[in-house]
């Protein structure tokens, strides 16, 4: 899992190997020894332009986009463990965009059409799969709901519609939609939602980032931020101290902790929130479903295991595990929807720390340290927006100043009671 | 599983028999304060990686809100306390001390 590349050369620019067909057909003839390594093991510089805070899939996508976007390529991207260790390396792999609220719609939908040809644009196969994301109404307040944000999705211009029990069967026919407690009387659904590899986002951003020149820094945590009149000059790490003209904290659980060393609060509080996946099966589901009156969201992996999201914890941690009754209660909600699972054994179990906000939308913005900005606040619901979020925050952090994406996502929100209330029309999958 | 000691019954509760209530000892702004106190009444956190202090209530117990000291990257409970003080007894302090002797949380140690 971990890529530290030891035996590369430092300066990996424009060395990297395109990916084809005819490179594999190319290095089939010789042994497979002409691969280079997908990105570089740099030690750090003493400055650099923009210092990114965490190499998982948002950081990595910030740095990208600086990159690609406004030509700043003198950037370190320092990851305290290894590339998409994270929460990058932890959640379900969920791609949408089906939220209600215009500035969520916006970003989401900006990152769902960005991964549609990610894997063109990185050169690098993230398996993107539209095979398209349903959310199941179980009660007559869900039909509401998810008729509103249909209706609202269409205004944005989010391709979903809501549609009723019997072709929510037809597109999923292991979901019992008669009940008996809940029965399916409807779903939101979003046809050109569905997953991605999460781990190829991560790997591919930093091997783009790498070849643009920049330093992608893994095993060094940063442990102080060093400011000067009010402005960030640079931080301190566990491989010395590095300057910067700029810095980007993208460390999603951790965000509280780093924001600390720079000496502000954020309105976050961290949480442990867990997944899981049965053994592999056949092919039996095609689309993602989540159910979020019974608490519980699945989809299939390509290696046919179920993959399967479970609750967060209700109290502050950074175990990476989370509570063991969660397990139970997700397994019990999703085994009254497909009872198809009842005999299916769980392999594997894990969580990550999410960093939740007071209204269950994430924040980019400016933070009271000049030259700081901050990108965190994603919650559980990370993944899909990787590389709108990277989009957004490049932005912000080339120009100075948040852009049309990120514009309603500053932490002054809270203040001024700008709120952009997600936590109800999202329900548990957030 | 988390297991905390409810001050007011003595049982030892399962976290499924307890509901998590936030941070513990926050001061509470209403009308009449700065724009800026109410915002750090209703949003800010410490949101510690270490010691925290937070309420629980025995929900499915006695029903009494309580305040637990803990850690929360190692889920280790230093101790629990009435709901009905400012700020940690002394005793729960000095479990933490002897345990984490650098601890600080705001400005209480």
């Amino acid at each position: 899992m971990t890529h530290t590349g030891a035996l590369c050369p430092a300066k990996m620019v424009g060395t990297m190997n395109r990916y084809s067909a005819f490179a594999v057909a190319r290095e089939a003839f010789r042994d497979h020894a002409g691969w280079r390594r997908a990105w570089g093991n740099p030690e750090p510089k003493r400055r650099y332009d923009v210092i990114i805070i965490g190499a998982g899939g948002h950081g990595l996508a910030t740095a990208y986009y600086l990159g690609k976007n406004y030509g700043i390529t003198n950037v370190a991207i320092l990851e305290k463990g290894w590339l998409g260790g994270g929460n990058t390396g932890r959640n379900t792999t969920i791609i949408r965009s089906n939220y209600l609220q215009d500035p969520s719609a916006a970003i989401y939908e900006k990152a769902r059409s960005l991964y549609e040809d990610l894997s063109q644009a990185l050169n690098y196969n993230v398996m993107f799969s539209p095979r398209g994301v349903m959310m199941l109404a179980q009660t007559e307040h869900e039909i509401r709901g998810y008729k509103r944000t249909a209706h609202a999705n269409a205004l944005q211009g989010v391709a979903t519609r809501y549609i009723g029990p019997d072709e929510v069967k037809r597109l999923c026919p292991i979901i019992e939609t008669r009940g008996p407690r809940y029965p399916v009387l409807g779903a939101l659904w979003q046809p050109r939602g569905g997953t991605a590899r999460h781990d190829a986002v991560a790997w591919g951003y930093a091997r783009k980032c790498s070849d643009m020149g920049m330093d992608v820094i893994q095993k060094c945590e940063v442990t102080g931020i060093r400011q000067a009149a009010g402005q960030v000059t640079g931080v301190t790490t566990t491989r010395g101290d590095i300057d910067c003209d700029k810095l980007g904290i993208v460390v999603a659980g951790h965000s509280g902790h780093v924001a600390d060393m720079a000496g502000f609060r954020l309105p976050i509080e961290s949480v442990a929130l867990q997944a899981l996946v049965s053994e592999p099966i056949k092919p039996c589901m095609d689309v993602v479903v989540m159910a979020n009156t019974v608490h519980g969201y699945m989809s299939q992996s390509d290696k046919g295991e179920m993959v399967i999201g479970g609750g967060a914890d209700g109290f502050n941690n950074y175990t990476q595990r989370g509570s063991f009754h969660h397990i139970e209660e997700t397994v019990r909600a999703l085994v009254e929807t497909f009872p198809m699972i009842s005999r299916l054994k769980m392999l594997r179990q894990w969580g990550g720390v999410v960093d939740m906000t007071g209204d269950r939308s994430p924040i980019l913005s400016k933070t009271p340290l000049g030259g700081c900005f901050i990108n965190c606040g994603w919650g559980t619901g990370g993944f899909k927006a990787i590389p709108g979020s990277g989009w957004a925050t490049a932005e912000m952090i080339a120009r100075g100043e948040p852009g049309p994406l990120a514009a309603e996502f500053g932490l002054d929100r809270f203040a001024e009671g700008r709120f952009i209330d997600e936590s109800v029309a999202a329900g548990v999958a957030h | 599983m988390l297991t905390l000691t409810c001050p007011y019954c003595g049982i030892a509760c399962d976290e499924t028999e307890l509901s998590p209530g936030g941070e513990a000892h926050i001061t509470r702004f209403g009308p009449g304060s700065s724009d800026q106190e109410f915002e750090t009444y209703l949003f800010q956190r410490e949101n510690p990686k270490g010691v925290h202090f937070e309420r629980w209530r025995h929900a499915y117990g006695c029903g009494k809100w309580f305040h637990a000291a803990r850690n929360t990257v190692t889920l280790e409970v230093y101790g629990t306390y009435s709901a009905q003080v400012f700020e940690p007894p002394q005793s729960v302090k000095d479990a933490i001390s002897a345990k984490l002797p650098d601890w600080s949380w705001r400005g209480l140690a």
